[in-house]
């Protein structure tokens, strides 16, 4: 019959006896195993807080992202007052690179946040079984002959085997996805680095590579149409006749919040 | 008999339960190797869903090894590819 679940079991069964091959007194394989425990019970917590720094990292260069976005939006705002059109236009492209990558990064801290839960639990399960494999043991010890005492070993020590199969897998998968996530990270990193985020009025004239790129990440209908709202906004403003100083637009709401 | 659902925890289930375990695996196979990767998630959910609702969950201090080992509820499609060929859910 083809299989699900066949080729898992197969993996986790032959982890969990090379746990169990050992060593062959009863007495040395318990002390054995449950040290192994007690070690993979400390590479999950560091298998957390790896999963918590990689999400820190994320967080930190969405604030960042979020400063830039705002940022961009006022100079657009600005420049457009200024009769500076393709000013405006170059710092909305950017911002809406900007918010481009911020869903993005949103999207995998939430999904990191996810990552750390289950490993909390995983952590938790396996703590569980290592401390009812500790009482066992003693138990074990005290009670069964040598021959008896291997075959009950091997029951618990399979249990909790397994249990720690299962947390291994579960930070294997939580490593492959942080690592994925790495890869977008320095991305957006590099962009930054470029200075495609910052201010748009230290400009020179004329186009440059950044721009060129630019002009192709970010999603021109969507530059076009909040161009043209901010135009809107912005001759609504101004027919406001002699309104004193600070721009009254500032204070409306920006929609920077969406892409 | 024992599953496990990985990530998840481990349920006691009836050994009469074992042919509609192997029923809803079927679906999921037959899925996955035709490739259909709409059908997917909800025939995954179903057999899941099966073994926790007729399965007893087993406490935390339990030490049984399990018979069957169910891949983790949030896999993906193209994991799934990975993990569903092979030997059965049951081993013949």
């Amino acid at each position: 019959m083809a299989g699900l679940t066949g080729r898992m079991s197969t993996v986790v069964k032959a982890k969990v006896s090379k746990l169990l091959d050992r060593a062959e007194d009863p007495g040395e394989t318990l002390d054995y195993s449950y040290q192994k425990q007690v070690e993979q019970l400390q590479n999950v917590k560091k298998g957390i807080a790896d999963v918590v720094t990689a999400k820190k990292r994320l967080q930190m260069q969405e604030s960042s992202l979020q400063q830039s976005v705002v940022k961009l939006d006022t100079q657009a705002r600005q420049a457009l007052a200024a009769g500076q059109e393709d000013l405006a236009r170059t710092a909305l492209e950017r911002k809406n690179v900007a918010q481009t990558e911020l869903q993005s990064l949103d999207g995998q801290v939430h999904e990191l946040e996810d990552q750390q839960q289950k490993l909390i639990d995983s952590e938790q399960k396996l703590r569980a079984k290592i401390e009812a494999f500790r009482t066992k043991k003693e138990v074990i010890k005290a009670q069964y002959s040598a021959a008896e005492a291997q075959v009950r070993i091997s029951e618990a020590a399979t249990g909790v085997g397994e249990q720690m199969a299962d947390v291994g897998l579960a930070m294997q998968r939580a490593v492959d996805k942080t690592e994925n996530m790495r890869a977008r990270a320095d991305a957006v990193q590099e962009l930054e680095a470029a200075g495609t985020f910052d201010d748009v009025t230290q400009l020179g004239s004329g186009e440059d590579d950044i721009d060129r790129q630019l002009k192709q990440l970010s999603s021109q209908p969507a530059v076009d149409d909040e161009l043209s709202k901010m135009k809107a906004e912005l001759g609504a403003g101004s027919t406001a006749p002699e309104a004193p100083q600070i721009s009254s637009g500032e204070s409306q709401p920006s929609e920077s919040g969406q892409a | 008999m024992i599953v496990r659902i990985s990530g998840e925890g481990q349920y006691r289930l009836d050994d009469g339960d074992k042919d509609r375990l192997n029923e809803l695996e079927n679906a999921v196979v037959a899925i996955v190797e035709g490739g259909q990767e709409d059908g997917f998630a909800q025939a995954f959910a179903k057999l899941l869903d099966h073994v926790r609702e007729q399965g007893e969950e087993l406490g935390e201090d339990d030490l049984s090894g399990s018979d069957v080992i169910i891949p983790p509820a949030d896999i993906s499609f193209a994991e799934a590819g990975k993990d569903f060929t092979g030997e059965g859910l049951i081993p013949d």
